[in-house]
């Protein structure tokens, strides 16, 4: 990939690759209108509230009208939006302005700034909805001076449309036919933005920094795979990007799995999980099992431990979405850290990250990981399935070894996850004591990087392709296999198409990742030969950096 | 004023969708209804943009009070659950 000046990044949402004209989305009301409605002299703040309420009921009427026309969540979002624009909280404000002498815009957009403020400074998924509030806002001044509610106006060309952030009301109803990607200068993954691109498919990058200050109608290729954003790339370039986009993308549409390579090596392929609801919606997609069932779901949100009753009942109902022959591995509790549980871990630690978290909890509370471990048995009985389970925030031989017993005590076939740097170094030793052993390579990078995962400034640090990180995950694999037993992963690489392959180069057995991700790592795998794998691997561990890593595995496994 | 704690449920928090949900329900009751974090100040539950500025997480408690005790139930069993799901 060629990266210039005239490249700009942001947040990969929904991949894909698009090449076509900018198409700026504005949202400004006509200053005329504004300026004719101030010239009005003020009035009664009764009288300007009743204004402001009727003003409210256009806009809650006219979203109202247009989800009746549109579906799903499209309708969910303008019912949402009305609801928004009709807040209790909001109303109040307003009248607050206005009693305070307030001439009606100003308190309409002095209310909405009250709140943009507060979320903006709360940061993360609140600031989010600041889009929303202001495209209320501004939709409501709209009425209150008399004209049309601003909105997105397609462009009869298809384009990329590139805006600030598009509000909920703006994407609901978007024709996917005329918009080729959807690039923000502001927003997260978690934005409306994101939201509606991931329900239609369209690629989409956001918080990409600068974007809109590309002029309307200059040519750009969006990689939204990787994130890019460039300006006047070469034509022909460009153009072949989205032809092989294309039918790397029809090849997705149409995979059915197994996974295998391009010489018919299988790969086990498996999904994350974390209760009844979402094994049932993983069976189905072509997946050999659940290769990480997280327990902690079951858990959180309950004042006290559920019974081993209760605990076997929400087993049973994730291992029996899986027929027979395929694995379920379970992790038992992985409270800690980020993941508090009141009656189970303790609040203030100094440094929850390096505290009493995952296995570590059952040094002080036995009776928690035995009780699930019955739990896990009942399941397994009562289901007539036999689960795999592990231990997470393993670090010596002797815990791998006495989880083990306690698990085979059972019945049950006893593993670990990898995510220490000790459990990797000590794989060996600790694959001699358990039958199975899985990578977390989300807390492996934290810990072998000693860089916080959720750090937004260390996420070069905290990026699975650290060839520190993919060494410690070579010799897990070198161990596995000298031992003839199953090393997986489940973790984000897993799911990135390009490390899926090296980790299979690398001796990884099986690869677990969030269902939606296993069509692409299918697809990537069958287009490579294990040589074509084992030659990535061998390289990426001889790399200096990530984009280095990246470069070389690209270099053997991507067609030219 | 009676008064119930409970824990919320909803994984991403007190949240858009969550929010929304609680604020429609309370407004169904002509009795006014308050959410607080402990020690914080009161906000009314019939507002969504009110009840996210509280910041609550998954897990985190929060104090339902009014004057109606089947309204405050009905708000306070709502945000134990998990809405987002």
């Amino acid at each position: 990939m060629t990266t210039t000046s005239n490249t700009l990044r942001g947040t990969p949402v929904v991949p894909g690759v698009a090449y076509g004209p900018v198409a700026r989305v504005s949202t400004e009301i006509p200053l005329s209108a504004v300026d004719a409605y101030g010239l009005r002299p003020p009035g009664d703040p009764e009288e300007l509230l009743a204004e402001y309420d009727s003003a409210v009921g256009m806009v809650t009427d006219s979203l109202h009208a247009r989800s009746v026309n549109a579906s799903g969540s499209a309708a969910e979002v303008l019912v949402a939006t009305a609801a928004l624009a009709r807040d209790k909280g909001l109303r109040r404000a307003v009248r607050k302005r206005l009693e305070a002498g307030d001439p009606l815009l100003t308190a309409v957009s002095g209310a909405v700034g009250e709140f943009t403020a507060l979320f903006t400074r709360a940061g993360g998924l609140m600031a989010e909805r600041v889009t929303d509030l202001e495209d209320i806002g501004r939709r409501i001044t709209a009425r209150i001076v008399g004209v049309e509610e601003p909105g997105l106006v397609l462009p009869a060309e298809p384009g990329v449309l590139v805006a600030e952030d598009l509000a909920p009301a703006d994407t609901a109803g978007l024709d996917p036919v005329r918009v080729l990607a959807l690039v923000t200068e502001r927003g997260g993954p978690t934005s409306h933005t994101a939201i509606i691109a991931r329900q239609l498919g369209l690629p989409c990058v956001v918080g990409a920094s600068g974007v809109t200050s590309i002029a309307d109608g200059t040519r750009v290729l969006v990689d939204a795979a990787s994130g890019t954003i460039e300006s006047e790339p070469d034509e022909t370039h460009a153009n072949r990007r989205v032809v092989q986009d294309r039918a790397w993308r029809e090849r997705l549409a149409t995979w059915s799995g197994p996974a295998r390579t391009a010489d018919g090596a299988a790969v086990k392929l498996l999904a994350n999980v974390a209760d009844g609801r979402s094994a049932r919606a993983a069976a189905p997609t072509p997946v050999q099992g659940a290769g990480l069932f997280r327990t902690e779901l079951c858990f959180l949100g309950r004042e006290t431990e559920p019974d081993v009753e209760t605990q076997a009942a929400i087993y049973a109902e994730v291992l029996t979405s899986f027929d027979a022959g395929r694995t379920v591995v379970i992790r038992t509790l992985d409270a800690g850290s980020d993941k508090p549980i009141p009656y189970a871990t303790s609040a203030g630690e100094d440094n929850p990250a390096l505290g009493v978290r995952g296995l570590r909890l059952s040094f002080g509370n036995p009776g928690l990981l035995e009780r699930q471990l019955d739990a896990v048995a009942l399941a397994a009985a009562t289901t007539g399935t036999s689960p795999w389970v592990m231990a997470p925030m393993v670090a010596t031989v002797d815990e791998a070894a006495g989880f083990a017993a306690r698990v085979r005590s059972r019945g049950l076939i006893a593993g670990i996850m990898v995510e220490t740097p000790a459990a990797a170094l000590l794989a060996d030793r600790i694959l001699e004591a358990v039958d199975f052993v899985s990578i977390g390579t989300n807390d492996l990078t934290q810990y072998a990087m000693a860089a916080d995962r959720l750090a937004a400034d260390l996420a070069h640090l905290t990026d699975p392709w650290q060839p520190a990180v993919l060494r410690l995950v070579a010799m897990t694999a070198e161990a596995g296999r000298r031992l003839g037993k199953p090393v997986g992963v489940c973790g984000e690489a897993a799911a990135d198409p390009l490390l899926a392959a090296v980790l299979v180069g690398l001796g990884v057995t099986s690869l677990s990742m969030a269902p939606a991700a296993v069509p692409a790592v299918g697809v990537q795998l069958e287009s490579v030969t294990v040589e074509e794998c084992r030659e990535a691997a061998e390289n990426v561990l001889e790399a200096v950096d990530p984009q280095e890593a990246r470069e070389f595995a690209r270099a053997v496994l991507t067609p030219s | 004023m009676p008064t119930r704690t409970v824990t919320v449920g909803s994984a991403v928090g007190l949240h858009a969708r969550p929010a929304a949900l609680i604020a429609a329900a309370a407004s169904e009751y002509d009795a006014d209804i308050t959410l607080a974090k402990p020690g914080e100040e009161p906000v009314d539950a019939a507002s969504a943009l009110l009840i996210m500025t509280l910041g609550a997480q998954q897990g985190d408690t929060v104090e339902v009070a009014g004057e109606d005790p089947a309204a405050i139930d009905a708000i306070a069993d709502l945000i134990a659950r998990d809405l987002d799901a």
